[in-house]
């Protein structure tokens, strides 16, 4: 019982295992569709059926999630270094700070779409920042990931999707 | 004391204030229900032991806000349950419906009830045969009786 117990521990703390996960609806449907203004341009309109043809990652997060801005340099990395690219789907924040916060930190996302009352996030079966989707080039979902970006998550359940480019 | 009771209440109607009370005007009664009845049944994803009706989370306040429009737009409540089950899986509804995921969730307590009836009827089983095991018979009784007379003759014919 109590090897048990360590060995759920241990998986909890290598954040192999959640236990307020919940899994995932999505995998292998349609992205859902959305419209939504863009956070510096809102003239423009983010929509998931604009990016078909190509492989993107849909990030949501918020100024006021602390693991969103952890994972922020990594996402810079994977937008500049390996040109990923990035779609951000901010989430019930203030469009000031949130510009703010990435005018400052550096901005990872082609674009950015404004959602503050959750419009877009119940349709994409959200419930907590920052969770990263990849979308393929059919606009189907392929992998979703809960938590904040890291390289081990990148190299487990992203990588292989992008051999194409890198 | 009364400045103080004052002050108390006053605080409590400031925290209630700023906990701000959401007002919907449903069209009828009926959609009224049916809007309590589902935000009792639906859980929120953010506070996972909580439905969304007693949630203040924010994500909370929205999937109410998101079930009072579809119940605008004329759906009924299985679409709405169907709606939300779509994005956020089962675990969404408090009360999961029967399916072969889901199986084990209802047949389990059944099946441990079964277990532990059939763990205690054998134990209670091996307990008798133990007593009975333990327990000397009359015959057995007479004869160590007599073993013990025999012996004790023995004893006093050497000594």
């Amino acid at each position: 019982m109590a090897g048990l117990f360590y060995f759920v521990l241990g998986q909890m703390n290598d954040g192999e295992y959640d236990p307020r996960d919940i899994p995932t609806e999505f995998i292998g449907r349609n992205a859902p569709e959305f419209a939504l203004p863009d956070l510096f341009n809102p003239e423009q309109v983010v929509s998931p059926s604009k990016l078909k043809g190509q492989v993107w990652l849909l990030n949501v997060w918020g100024t006021w999630c602390p693991e969103c801005w952890r994972e922020h340099d990594y996402l810079l990395h994977l937008a500049r270094t390996r040109g990923i690219n990035i779609v951000g789907l901010n989430w019930r924040d203030e469009a000031e700070e949130a510009k703010a916060m990435l005018v400052r930190l550096g901005n990872p996302f082609s674009q950015v779409g404004f959602d503050p009352d959750s419009s877009a996030v119940i349709d994409w079966g959200v419930y907590g920042a920052p969770e990263t989707f990849l979308i393929d080039a059919e606009g189907i979902v392929r992998v979703k990931h809960k938590g904040a970006m890291t390289e081990k998550a990148w190299m487990k359940k992203f990588a292989t999707h992008f051999t194409g480019n890198k | 004391m009364k400045r103080l009771l004052l002050s108390i209440c006053l605080t409590l109607m400031a925290a209630v204030h700023a906990g701000g009370i959401e007002v919907y005007n449903f069209d009828d009664k009926a959609q009224e229900n049916v809007y309590k009845e589902l935000v009792d049944e639906l859980r929120c994803l953010v506070c996972q032991n909580q439905n969304i009706s007693a949630s203040n989370a924010e994500l909370a306040q929205d999937m109410r806000k998101k079930t009072v429009q579809l119940l605008k737009e004329g759906k009924s409540k299985g679409e709405i349950t169907e709606f939300m089950s779509q994005r956020y899986g089962d675990f969404v509804l408090y009360k999961p419906p029967f399916k072969a995921s889901t199986a084990v969730l209802w047949i389990a307590p059944f099946a441990f009830f079964i277990i532990a009836i059939w763990l205690m009827l054998r134990t209670i089983r091996a307990r008798k045969q133990e007593n009975e095991l333990s327990e000397l018979s009359d015959d057995q009784v007479k004869q160590a009786a007599s073993l013990l007379q025999s012996n004790s003759d023995k004893d006093s014919k050497t000594s």
